[in-house]
């Protein structure tokens, strides 16, 4: 039988690693995640992202003499970062020891996802998961919502930056085209609170949307969001029957998320997106009501869900019911092969992007680009399929063995990544492989390693 | 242990690999399904209607839309006097022409008021009403109309690109390529690999299409640069397989979310389904003249404009028609108007019809489907209502 360490290394982390032993029990692991907090590699607004973009439109505004040597510069460093963020973001997800906060990273920045339109935008969006997500990962739900949803990279991507309340001061006045945006207040209801179908209606978006007025920032200048009170639409507000008034107590925008944050249907809806998550694409109910009553119980303390899923029967019951998304997959990879997060940060920028983020693009995940806010999909068969597994095959014939000349004993191998997960079937067949590569990409195409 | 979702995906797919047996494949050649030919891409994100085909004959437009959809002032092509094309869709003037391209301006699914994508699409792809959970309808409507056409083989329809396009999921055997895989496995690696899947039933399956996607010289196939690039490539196979045994071919196009900025994010999206449909119309030569296409969204937008030169999520939108056997060069099934008291919810574009039922007809016309099989197996509870005759 697969010993917990293992089992939980593969199930809630990036699996295994030859160069150190997960952690050993599930308070263990619950404390690794204090490592994935933000560190001395963090982005940040105020240093990654506006000095480059006020400078790009400064240079851009010089109609006469454009200075297109210093754009495109600007231009390639920015490129430069951009791909730096993913590499960064890949090296910790593969030196993290236990793995489940780096996993918990990713599985909150796509909850709250971020898009990226153009190259800033990647900056941004970096500066958000280092701003939003790490601080808070071990926090309260309703604190990381805040974060998230005033985030600069929120505002900008879910078009709130030009809402405008329409019997505000600057709606008031004539001939200008102004108006409100519902996207953020719908995605804010619908994705990050109580979830598609759980009894809101329209008006309840229309309202939020016009409370959230006046909320916005503006890219060339700010590194955080500001309230514009000329663009406030008065009030009052009523969300979910719930009446909001400005001006009173700590200001509407902060309560307003902390009363979705804090709702029935979100901590339903949070406990079971992380089931689905973690443990199964259809998880089993009793799991989803601990989650849930533990949520309402801690007022959506994080950490206490984490441990209810590292204790969770569960975790074995439902084995191997996941299957590794491209990220995943290409950091337990590589964590098999024994990289460490220094060797990750070592490969070269252009190695990076064309072996690394082009094997992922293949194989159905285009760094930073989900199709919408709502994310990647979730099931199994979105990840299985005929195209991606082609990808993840031809990435293990091709693109490894440059990343990793010495590449190990496909039998070292597969014991250093499944240990004792792996099937007879699988032990069967990689000996008999006509080559390591090949050998190589019979456990990196089989359901051992790609369902967890 | 799998889960109950798993398992229904799996032994459908299960259904795939035992129909792709050549003694299997071998009668079904033997009748073949006719000669006409599908092409359904779905444009995810939610198309607007009302800027691709601008009814610039209704006065309301005018109040309802400051900047977009402009008319042919702005560059727009006038199409009847009442409608006009987006301009980035100037290439396709000629289809119009030549009565090759036609539109549903007020069409939708049953889908209403919650204007999700994800439940939206589902639906469009799932085809099914709102009696159905559409997250336990696992199979799409494609797929259906292949279990109620006789002698379908496993080249019968193709899914084409790194999207999963569950319009053809399910029971009756399809196939899938996208570009970007060139490598050799040897076939002792491929013997490997199929017995360490044999017992998943969700690996098996699709690693066996898997290794035909390896396998295939065509996936060495050339690209253009550009911006259309990817489009024109999914196009120009899907017209390969279509010039062969193919009879059905489905793709998406993504990009239209047009919340800000339409004007930008709409322009490369008309590009990208522009330069489909033209090299569909270029590849597939002479059978260009038993080809339809149908693109359809999710969704329609909100008739307003909001505040960042944009369109939010709303209900009734346009189906866009092409092909050379079609009776095209005109709109179809009415207008509902963009008055006050004509929208749906004061917001949306009041749906006048059914997307299933004009899809439902090409089925019929091209297929030779009957009514009943179409509302009862692939529509479950559509009324087809009146022959729209889209075809010619």
């Amino acid at each position: 039988m697969l010993a917990y360490p293992e089992l939980a290394a593969i199930r809630l982390g990036y699996g295994l690693s030859p160069l150190a032993p997960p952690p050993a029990d599930p308070v263990a692991l619950v404390r690794s995640i204090r490592d994935a907090g933000p560190d001395d590699q963090a982005f940040s607004m105020a240093r990654d992202h506006l000095p480059f973009r006020s400078r790009f439109a400064e240079l851009n505004a010089k109609e006469a003499d454009r200075n297109e040597a210093a754009i495109d510069a600007l231009r390639d460093r920015v490129r430069d970062t951009g791909i730096r963020v993913a590499q960064i973001r890949m090296a910790r997800a593969v030196g993290d020891p236990g793995g489940f906060g780096e996993r918990l990273v990713q599985f909150w920045a796509d909850h709250f996802t971020v898009t990226n339109a153009n190259l800033f935008d990647t900056l941004a969006s970096a500066a958000f998961v280092d701003e939003a997500i790490r601080p808070h990962l071990t926090g309260r739900y309703a604190t990381m919502m805040l974060a998230a949803e005033t985030h600069p990279r929120m505002i900008m991507y879910l078009d709130q930056m030009n809402s405008i309340g329409p019997n505000s001061v600057a709606g008031r006045r004539p001939g200008k085209r102004l108006g409100i945006n519902e996207n953020l207040a719908r995605e804010m209801i619908e994705l990050h609170s109580l979830g598609a179908g759980s009894g809101y209606a329209q008006r309840d978006v229309r309202q939020l949307a016009l409370l959230l007025t006046g909320l916005t920032v503006r890219p060339n200048h700010d590194a955080t969001a500001f309230f514009n009170k000329n663009w406030a639409e008065p009030g009052p507000f009523e969300v979910l029957g719930k009446t909001y008034v400005r001006g009173r107590g700590k200001g509407v925008v902060g309560e307003v998320i902390d009363d979705l944050a804090r709702h029935d249907a979100t901590a339903r809806h949070i406990a079971r997106k992380l089931a689905a998550h973690f443990i199964s694409d259809d998880p089993p109910e009793a799991l989803v009501q601990r989650l849930t009553q533990a949520f309402r119980d801690t007022d959506g303390d994080l950490p206490t869900l984490y441990l209810i899923l590292a204790e969770a029967p569960e975790l074995r019951d439902c084995f191997r019911q996941k299957v590794r998304q491209p990220f995943d997959f290409v950091v337990a990879a590589l964590r098999g092969c024994g990289f460490t997060r220094q060797e990750v940060m070592a490969l070269e920028q252009r190695v990076f992007h064309n072996l690394v983020m082009g094997g992922m693009f293949a194989m159905g995940q285009q760094w930073g680009l989900p199709r919408g806010p709502d994310g990647w999909p979730e099931d199994a068969s979105a990840w299985a399929t005929a195209q991606g597994l082609a990808g993840r095959i031809d990435w293990a014939m091709r693109m490894l063995p440059k990343l990793r000349p010495d590449l190990p004993d496909p039998r070292a191998f597969m014991q250093a990544a499944l240990g004792e997960s792996a099937s007879d079937d699988l032990r069967w067949a990689v000996p008999k492989a006509e080559s390591p590569a090949e050998g190589m990409a019979v456990i990196l195409g089989s359901p051992d390693f790609n369902r967890r | 242990m799998l889960s109950r979702r798993l398992f229904l995906k799996s032994s459908a797919l299960i259904g795939c690999s035992a129909a792709a047996h050549p003694f299997l494949s071998s009668i079904a050649f033997a009748n073949a399904p006719g000669e006409n030919r599908l092409v359904v891409i779905i444009l995810r994100g939610a198309m607007d209607g009302l800027d691709v085909f601008q009814p610039y004959g209704d006065p309301a437009l005018r109040t309802l839309r400051k900047t977009l959809s402009a008319g042919p002032g702005n560059g727009a092509h006038d199409l009847d006097g009442f409608f006009a094309l987006h301009p980035s869709l100037a290439p396709l003037v000629p289809l119009w022409r030549g009565g090759e391209m036609a539109f549903a301006p007020a069409v939708s699914t049953p889908y209403r008021d919650k204007r999700s994508h994800f439940d939206g699409q589902d639906m469009l792809e799932a085809g099914t009403g709102t009696d159905v959970d559409t997250m336990r309808q696992r199979d799409g409507w494609l797929n259906r109309l292949l279990q109620a056409m006789p002698g379908v083989q496993s080249e019968t329809a193709y899914s084409v690109g790194l999207d999963d396009m569950r319009i053809l999921d399910g029971a009756a055997p399809a196939k899938s390529w996208a570009p970007q895989t060139r490598f050799r496995l040897s076939a002792q690696g491929q013997r490997l690999l199929t017995h360490v899947w044999h017992d998943d039933p969700l690996f098996r399956p699709a690693g066996e299409q898997a290794i035909e996607i390896i396998n295939d010289e065509l996936s060495k196939i050339e690209t253009e640069t550009g911006p259309t690039r990817d489009a024109q490539a999914l196009a120009r196979f899907a017209a390969d397989r279509l010039n062969g045994e193919t009879r059905i071919a489905t793709f998406s196009i993504s990009g239209w979310d047009s919340h800000a900025r339409q004007p930008q994010v709409i322009d490369r999206a008309l590009q990208r389904l522009s330069a489909a449909i033209l090299t569909l119309r270029k590849d597939l030569g002479a059978n260009w003249s038993r080809t339809t296409i149908l693109a359809m969204t999710e969704f329609g937008r909100t008739v307003r404009e909001n505040g960042s030169g944009g369109t939010d999520h709303g209900t009734g939108g346009a189906m866009l028609v092409a092909g050379g056997n079609i009776k095209g060069g005109r709109a179809i099934g009415g207008w509902p108007g963009l008055g006050e008291g004509d929208l749906y919810a004061g917001r949306d574009l009041m749906p006048l019809r059914d997307i299933r039922a004009h899809a439902a007809w090409v089925l019929h016309d091209l297929f030779g489907v009957a009514p009943d099989l179409l509302e009862r197996n692939v529509f479950p509870g559509l009324d087809m209502g009146e022959n729209p005759r889209i075809l010619a």
